[in-house]
C-alpha cells in the first residue's frame, strides 16, 4: 500500500508540483538582496578590515615600537624597525609596514598591542592601482587613524565592557 | 528573341518570390533573436526572484539594456579553436545546430494563414528539425577533441534519440485528433472555445511532450549535456565569443519553438478560448489571433524558466529510466484508449 501510495505520488508528479509551488510563492515574497555600493550590511563594532595607527588627541602617535604586533603576526606582515626619535629621543618606529597581500585580518597586532595602536577599522572595499602600494606605510597606516579616529574610538568604547 | 523575352520576365517572378520570402524570413527571425536576447533577461530576472534575489537591474533602467550588453560582449570576444580540434567541424558545428532550430519555424502559423511555408507534413518537418540539431552537438563535442565535450555529446545524443520517441508517440495523439499534419489544419481542428482544445483528451500526452520537450532543448532538468558541475559545460566546453553565442541562441530559440508548438498543437493556438461563449467572445473579439498565441507561448516559456529554478539535475541513468521506462509506455497506454475514445464518438469527439 505504501508502495503504491508512492508510485501515485510520484507518477502524477505530484511532489514535483509541490516544489513549483514553493518557487512560485517565492516569486512574490521580499528580495533579500542588499544592492552592495548603495546599500550595505550591518557592522560590529569588532569588524577587522583596513590597519590604521592611532594617535593620542594632542597629536602623539601611540606607537612605541614593542613589536608584539611583528612577534604575533601569524602571516609576518608586519615589518618594523625602531630607533630614538630625533627631537626627543624617545623609541619610536622609523619603519612600519604592513604587506596587505600577506595579511590574514586576523586582528592579533590589534590584541597584542599595549597601547591600543594598532588597529583594524571598519574599511572593507579597497583597491590598488598601483603594483607596490599593497604595502601600507606608516604614513599611510597613520592617514588611515586620521581619517577614521571618530569611528576607531567609538568601537573601542563600545567594545571596552567585554574585555 | 520572343525567348528571351519570356526569360527576363520568369527571372523577375523568380527574383520578386525570392524577394517575399526573405523579406518574410527576415520577420520571423529578426523578432525571435530579439526574443532569445530578452528571454535570456526573463529567465535571469524570474530565477533570480524565484531565489529571493534580484537578477540583472544594473545595465538599464531594471536592467532593461543587460542582454544588449551581454551581445556586444560576446561579439566582441575572440573565438578560440583549439590546436588539436578538427577545424572545420569545429567551425561547422554552431552551424548546424543553430540552422535546424531556426529552420523549424518555417512551419510555425502565427495566426491563420500567417506561415512561411504551409507543408502538408508540417509536424514531420518540425520533429526532423529538432532532432538534426543534435548533429551539432554530437559534432561539436567531437571536434573539440576533449573529453568533456566528447561526454556531452554523447549524453545529449543518447538523450535526444530517446525523447524523441516519446515526442512522435505523443503526437500522434494530436495526429489522431486533428487528422492533418498541417499545424494550420490541426489549429483548426480545435476551434471552438477552450473546452475544444487537445489539451484536454490528450493530458496524459500533453504532459509526456512537454516534459519531452524540456529534455530535447537540453535544459535543466534534464540539462545533462552541458553539466556545468561534472563535465564543465558539456559540449560546447571549448567554444567562446559568438561561436559560443551560437550554441546558446539555438537553445533558447528551441524553448521558444517548443513553447509554439505546445501552444499550437494542445491550447489552440491562435485561436481565443472564448469562442462560442457569448458575451466573453464580443469582449474579446478585437484580440488578434496572434496575441493569443503569444501569451499562451509565453506561459509555456514561463513554465520553461519555472522548472529550471525548481529542479536539480537528473541522474543520467534516472533519465533514461524516465523516458522509455515511463513516458513510452504511458503514451502506448493512452494511444489506443484514445483510438476507442474517438471511435466511440463520446465527448469531445461527437
Amino acid at each position: 500500500m505504501k508502495q503504491f501510495k508512492q508510485f501515485i505520488n510520484s507518477f502524477l508528479l505530484i511532489e514535483l508540483l509541490k516544489g513549483m509551488k514553493v518557487t512560485f510563492a517565492n516569486m512574490f515574497r521580499k528580495k533579500i538582496t542588499v544592492q552592495y555600493p548603495e546599500e550595505k550590511t550591518p557592522q560590529s563594532p569588532r569588524f577587522r578590515g583596513l590597519h590604521a595607527l592611532r594617535t593620542y588627541p594632542n597629536g602623539e602617535e601611540r606607537c612605541i615600537a614593542c613589536k608584539l604586533c611583528e612577534a604575533v603576526c601569524p602571516a609576518a606582515a608586519i615589518t618594523i624597525e625602531a630607533g630614538p626619535r630625533e627631537d626627543d629621543g624617545t623609541r619610536r618606529t622609523t619603519k612600519y609596514e604592513i604587506d596587505l597581500f600577506k595579511c590574514i585580518f586576523c586582528g592579533f597586532c590589534e590584541e597584542s598591542c599595549p597601547v591600543d595602536s594598532i588597529v583594524e577599522t571598519r574599511v572593507f572595499d579597497y583597491h590598488f592601482e598601483e603594483r607596490g602600494l599593497h604595502i601600507m606605510t606608516k604614513d599611510m597606516l597613520l592617514e588611515m587613524g586620521r581619517i577614521h579616529e571618530d569611528q576607531i574610538a567609538a568601537d573601542r568604547e563600545a567594545d571596552a565592557k567585554y574585555r | 528573341m520572343n525567348g528571351s523575352e519570356i526569360a527576363t520576365i520568369d527571372w523577375w517572378a523568380w527574383i520578386e518570390t525570392s524577394f517575399w520570402i526573405v523579406f518574410k524570413i527576415v520577420l520571423i527571425l529578426l523578432p525571435l533573436i530579439l526574443a532569445v536576447a530578452y528571454t535570456t533577461y526573463a529567465e535571469r530576472k524570474i530565477i533570480g526572484y524565484m531565489q529571493l534575489r534580484l537578477g540583472p537591474n544594473r545595465v538599464g533602467p531594471k536592467g532593461w539594456l543587460q542582454p544588449i550588453a551581454d551581445t556586444v560582449k560576446l561579439i566582441m570576444k575572440e573565438i578560440v579553436v583549439p590546436k588539436g580540434s578538427s577545424k572545420t567541424l569545429f567551425v561547422i558545428a554552431p552551424v548546424l545546430f543553430i540552422g535546424p532550430s531556426f529552420a523549424a519555424w518555417a512551419v510555425v502559423p502565427f495566426d491563420a494563414g500567417m506561415v512561411l511555408a504551409d507543408v502538408n507534413a508540417g509536424l514531420l518537418y518540425v520533429l526532423a528539425m529538432t532532432s538534426i540539431g543534435v548533429y551539432g552537438v554530437i559534432i561539436a563535442g567531437w571536434a573539440s577533441n576533449s573529453k568533456y565535450a566528447f561526454l556531452g555529446a554523447m549524453r545529449s545524443a543518447a538523450q535526444i534519440v530517446s525523447y524523441e520517441l516519446a515526442m512522435g508517440f505523443a503526437l500522434v495523439g494530436v495526429l489522431m485528433c486533428a487528422q492533418s499534419m498541417n499545424l494550420g489544419e490541426i489549429v483548426e481542428a480545435q476551434s471552438g472555445g477552450v473546452l475544444n482544445w487537445f489539451f484536454i483528451p490528450l493530458f496524459p500526452l500533453l504532459i509526456v511532450y512537454w516534459i519531452s520537450g524540456v529534455a530535447e532543448t537540453n535544459r535543466a532538468p534534464f540539462d545533462m549535456a552541458e553539466g556545468e558541475s561534472e563535465i564543465v559545460a558539456g559540449f560546447h566546453v571549448e567554444y567562446g565569443g559568438m561561436a559560443f553565442s551560437l550554441f546558446f541562441l539555438a537553445e533558447y530559440a528551441n524553448m521558444i519553438l517548443i513553447s509554439f508548438l505546445t501552444a499550437l498543437m494542445f491550447c489552440g493556438g491562435w485561436l481565443s478560448p472564448f469562442q462560442g461563449m457569448g458575451v466573453l467572445e464580443d469582449i474579446t473579439a478585437w484580440v488578434p489571433g496572434t496575441i493569443w498565441l503569444l501569451v499562451k507561448a509565453s506561459f509555456f516559456l514561463f513554465c520553461l524558466l519555472w522548472i529550471r529554478a525548481t529542479f536539480p539535475r537528473f541522474r543520467y541513468d534516472q533519465i533514461m529510466r524516465l523516458g522509455w521506462k515511463i513516458f513510452i509506455p504511458v503514451t502506448l497506454v493512452w494511444l489506443p484508449l484514445l483510438a476507442v475514445w474517438i471511435k466511440a464518438g463520446v465527448w469531445p469527439f461527437n
